[in-house]
């Protein structure tokens, strides 16, 4: 899987240098169709086989019920309980992060920003494993991870503004600053807590991993995640605009603080909602984008909705084999790094070779 | 078009530009000379609405547009795209562009004569394309008033010219009142109707061409001997450097 991905990535940055995409009105349906088939696919594979023509009937029955169900008992509550919420959580996370991840390099004119970047998620990761030490559960663990990660950005924020302006460089260097405190904070908090119970639970939930999902889960990412995307898509042109530079933007008419604002402040949430409900899924936001814009090019008009999609269809297909492959589930982020470095590594090469992105 | 009286520009707490005054009338051509650190950039920044003057006042009737120094982007854009992000003050914070400003930019295209650019990656072109693209940019904002910052610099003289025309062009037919920055004389003398020549932050000649550019004011103003020449069999004229003057000065 990694290395197939890797060569698709390779073979179309190249044309990615022609601007437009041929055909790239295409792109959208269609990876919105592949998006069906493969959460219908999902639903069928696991411990109970299922044919899709099973799921489709059991999925019907809940809008239209039929005549004579064919199915027994268990396959209804192992498809609407357990697959059908970690399936949607795989989707709106990989949906979000792919979005938030596009938008924040467009606005950072910088090709390897990903929302980890401004700090969110190690702060929402330190939250959740505070929570964790302190003996909390279920809801105050995803407020605490919440409130973290959404206090982490306004660190960042605060940190980076000198007398009333904000470079977008000092907010990328004061992510990092954050980013990294935050994470020896999680390891004194690991350090803290008792190796038999606490400990492997901080390290498998900060491993990442949607498993356990439950309808509420759903609701809450999709409550952070839906909003925010909306609020990103709304600003597709302005992040156009500001792609070509603070200054530039300034001169045509932009109000940049304002847009800045809202996209973080969506990108946060979004991380904030992931990191909450499912631990830290690191390298989607990041490898996504470069996907996506070698696809359709640059304009984020089209670019934003096409990442969206392919990170919905790519962790939700991490998530079949972290399910699958081995009886024991595989934490997400674990596969998400495996196959996102490789990937990573090659645009990395591809960039370098075209004389590079520092251009600012 | 442009009044300017007493105005102070600080930046990044340090006063570049002391109590300049200047007024450029609608449809008139401004060049802008000065050595290198004089405070150009900042005139422009100032014009164009990104600095804000300290004090004095600076009135403007009409949109600004503005085409940076030789220009590139960090992503894959399309020469449409980037001229199409020249509409940005008629969309609103939500807005995307809709038919009607495909029409404009393309309308400015067609005008400058670079339709089959429409397409292409803006990186790729040359930078004299580039060049026409952001000035297409400038135009779809429906500005009235053209900033450009060194429009000429990197580019060859046969794409100087025709900068220099198309330029003229705006002025002569499309009554556009443009304002640029230049290190060659002879840009200003060809198509300028006025000049100002920054001597220091508060010191400057500002005047019609034929007046404020004299070979006195321009040895003045290079700190080097700059003589009149006049081209053999045509009505023209350039200002040349002395280069080595007295055998030339190594520093200090």
């Amino acid at each position: 899987m990694s290395s197939s991905s890797a060569k698709v990535t390779a073979s179309r940055t190249t044309t990615a240098a022609a601007g437009r995409k041929l055909g790239s009105g295409f792109v959208l349906p269609a990876l919105i169709c592949l998006l069906v088939a493969v959460t219908l696919y999902s639903v069928t594979i696991g411990r109970y086989d299922l044919s899709v023509a099973d799921v489709t009937y059991i999925l019907i029955d809940n809008i239209h019920p039929v005549v004579t169900p064919n199915w027994d008992p268990v396959q209804e509550v192992v498809v609407e309980q357990v697959r059908v919420p970690r399936i949607l959580a795989a989707i709106i996370i990989g949906f979000g992060l792919s979005i938030s991840g596009a938008a924040l390099q467009g606005l950072f004119r910088n090709p390897l920003v990903d929302p980890g970047i401004i700090g969110v998620t190690s702060g929402a990761g330190f939250g959740g494993t505070l929570a964790i030490l302190l003996g909390l559960q279920g809801y105050l663990l995803l407020t605490m991870a919440f409130l973290f990660g959404i206090g982490s950005v306004f660190l960042v924020k605060l940190l980076s503004t000198v007398r009333g302006r904000t470079s977008m460089l000092t907010l990328v260097l004061a992510g990092v600053v954050i980013s990294a405190f935050f994470s020896a904070a999680i390891s004194i908090a690991k350090l803290l807590a008792d190796p038999f119970q606490k400990l492997p639970a901080i390290t498998y939930w900060l491993m990442g991993s949607i498993a356990s999902s439950n309808y509420l889960d759903v609701l809450l990412v999709a409550a952070a995640v839906i909003p925010s995307a909306v609020a990103i898509y709304l600003l597709r042109f302005q992040i156009n605009i500001l792609s070509l530079g603070e200054e530039k933007a300034r001169a045509l008419g932009t109000r940049v603080v304002l847009v800045q604002w809202i996209v973080l402040v969506a990108s946060a949430l979004i991380s904030a909602g992931v990191v909450a409900t499912s631990g830290i899924i690191g390298w989607v936001g990041l490898v996504i984008p470069h996907v996506a814009r070698a696809l359709v090019g640059a304009d984020h008009r089209r670019l934003l909705p096409v990442s969206g999609v392919m990170g919905a269809i790519y962790l939700l297909l991490v998530d079949d084999l972290a399910r699958t492959v081995t009886t024991a589930e595989i934490p997400l982020g674990i596969i998400t790094a495996l196959i996102g470095v490789p990937v990573f590594a090659v645009i990395l090469r591809r960039l370098h070779a075209k004389g590079g992105w520092s251009s600012d | 078009m442009i009044e300017a009286s007493d105005l102070t520009v600080e930046r990044g707490g340090k006063t570049i530009l002391e109590s300049y005054s200047l007024s450029l009338e609608r449809a008139r051509i401004l060049a802008v000379l000065g050595a290198n650190g004089v405070g150009k950039t900042t005139l422009i920044n100032t014009l164009i609405g990104i600095l804000k003057p300290k004090s004095g006042r600076l009135s403007i009737d009409g949109p600004v547009g503005f085409v940076p120094q030789l220009f590139e982007v960090p992503f894959a854009y399309s020469a449409l795209d980037i001229a199409l992000m020249g509409r940005a003050r008629h969309l609103g914070l939500f807005g995307a562009p809709g038919r009607k400003d495909y029409e404009i930019v393309r309308h400015y295209f067609h005008l400058l004569g670079i339709e089959h650019f429409e397409p292409q990656a803006f990186n790729a072109l040359s930078g004299g394309q580039r060049q026409l693209v952001m000035i297409a940019q400038a135009l779809a904002s429906e500005c009235e008033l053209l900033v450009l910052d060194e429009p000429c610099a990197a580019l060859d003289y046969k794409n100087q010219d025709k900068v220099l025309a198309l330029l003229e062009h705006l002025r002569d037919e499309h009554a556009m009142t443009i304002v640029f920055s230049t290190h060659m004389p002879q840009h200003a003398v060809e198509i300028a109707t006025d000049a100002l020549l920054m001597l220091s932050g508060s010191d400057y000649v500002c005047g019609p061409t034929a007046d404020a550019l004299s070979a006195e004011n321009l040895s003045a103003l290079y700190d080097l001997p700059i003589a009149r020449a006049d081209f053999k069999g045509l009505s023209k004229h350039t200002y040349a450097p002395v280069f080595r003057h007295e055998g030339g000065r190594l520093i200090g």
